[in-house]
């Protein structure tokens, strides 16, 4: 029954935590994202809500962090732990299925399924869907984008780096 | 041996400064470097290389800011990374010789970045598997960023080197004049030594050989000639620096220094 209850909780954080937006690409949740590491009542009976940094200098972690942590006490989980998870080191693997499907649907070409298939993955422009593109610049408007350009339709765009 | 490996977390006196000082002088050369290429905003050839160049500072103080937190912790005064990289003076910093040279042109900054980078990977890949998991957790995350730092880098070395007559001749003077601060970056002492037989750090001997490799592989490539002069021996690692630190803290610093405790 504690169990039960404890998941439900759980559950309900989760629920919460989806609604929190990424501050840089609005459209993705932090779990969308995947760097939501875990949620889970400890033993001293609080919550403890694990978070990994994207980049280790991205400029939106403290941002996600008052957020998160403003979401949670709205919710009333005032008294939940906010732990910072820095191992395994987040990649865009963790992005999740569905935060793929909402990056492509706003413009932003996702990343490919695996870092470790990226070679073997072309980047299909997110507007005419053709493959024929080509990367302006690893470096785009924040850390996570690269800047490409389609040959197809000749529209430049972000794609989500593949790290 | 023993006892270490059985009680790692009660680590000796003399171990522990080792250990905050081999940490200050990563989260050092980090920091600085990431400092000099903010220096670049705005002023970069191109769009493109000023974002490039801003990404990679960024990072690089991300990195910085993990590691200074943690030496932090281990000098246990209560220094957390905010008075670690505002409130100590050139002496105390123990950064590479090389990072805080100043940008100069282009070519300059890039191979500078380039060598730095090439010795971050080496020292970065040995450090994930560090018998600090503190520590090997910060390089398993610097490292995937340290990557496509070099990937920039090592990219434009050889477009620069085996580009137009005007760039290879910046290139190889870039390359001519930041030489002598290389041989720095892979002469251990003993702070070196305390953490590599502690399983803390990697051996500097082998890393040294597949730096050397690289940096002969990258020239080739980029068409330009290893230096035949020796490097001198820098001793940033230990504190003592060229003057242009002092400028770099000067400009740094300005706002804590004049205004302490100032926050936004």
């Amino acid at each position: 029954m504690r169990a039960a209850q404890s998941s439900a909780a759980e559950g309900e954080v989760w629920r919460v935590l989806a609604r929190v937006p990424d501050p840089e690409i609005p459209v993705l949740s932090i779990v969308d994202l995947g760097i939501v590491r875990y949620v889970h009542r400890a033993a001293d009976g609080r919550l403890h809500v694990g978070i990994t940094p994207t980049y280790t200098g991205c400029p939106a972690t403290a941002a996600i962090r008052s957020a998160t942590r403003a979401a949670l006490d709205e919710a009333g989980h005032g008294d939940a732990l906010l732990e910072e998870v820095l191992s395994p080191p987040w990649t865009s693997d963790w992005v999740t299925p569905e935060g793929r499907a909402k990056l492509e649907a706003f413009g932003i070409s996702p990343p490919a399924a695996t870092v470790q298939g990226r070679m073997s993955q072309p980047v299909r422009c997110p507007r005419c869907g053709s493959l024929a593109t080509e990367r302006i610049s690893e470096f785009g408007s924040t850390p996570c984008k690269a800047h490409y350009v389609c040959s197809a339709c000749r529209e430049p765009f972000d794609h989500f780096k593949c790290i | 041996m023993s006892t270490a490996a059985a009680a790692p977390a009660r680590r000796d006196r003399a171990l522990n400064e080792a250990l905050f000082r081999y940490v200050l002088r990563l989260a050092d050369t980090s920091l600085v470097l990431g400092q000099r290429l903010g220096e670049w905003i705005g002023h970069a050839p191109a769009l493109e290389e000023d974002l490039g160049l801003a990404n990679l500072a960024l990072d690089l103080i991300g990195q910085a800011r993990l590691l200074l937190t943690y030496a932090g912790e281990i000098e246990g005064q209560g220094r957390d990374e905010d008075a670690l990289a505002f409130l100590r003076d050139a002496p105390e910093f123990l950064n590479l010789t090389l990072a805080e040279q100043p940008n100069g042109d282009f070519a300059h900054t890039i191979v500078r970045q380039w060598l730095i980078d090439a010795w971050q990977i080496e020292v970065y890949e040995g450090l994930a598997g560090s018998a600090d998991t503190r520590l090997a957790a910060i390089a398993a995350k610097a490292l995937k960023e340290t990557r496509y730092h070099y990937r920039f880098s090592s990219g434009w070395l050889a477009r620069l080197g085996d580009g137009t007559a005007e760039s290879q001749a910046r290139a190889q003077q870039a390359v001519d004049s930041l030489w002598r601060f290389t041989g720095e970056l892979f002469t251990a002492d003993e702070i070196d030594e305390r953490m590599a037989a502690a399983g803390i750090a990697p051996q500097l001997a082998a890393a040294a050989e597949r730096f050397a490799r690289r940096v002969a592989e990258d020239l080739n490539q980029a068409t330009l000639a290893r230096p035949a002069h020796q490097p001198y021996p820098w001793h940033g690692k230990r504190g003592v620096h060229t003057e242009h630190l002092g400028h770099l803290l000067g400009e740094m610093q300005h706002l804590q220094r004049s205004y302490p405790g100032v926050r936004w």
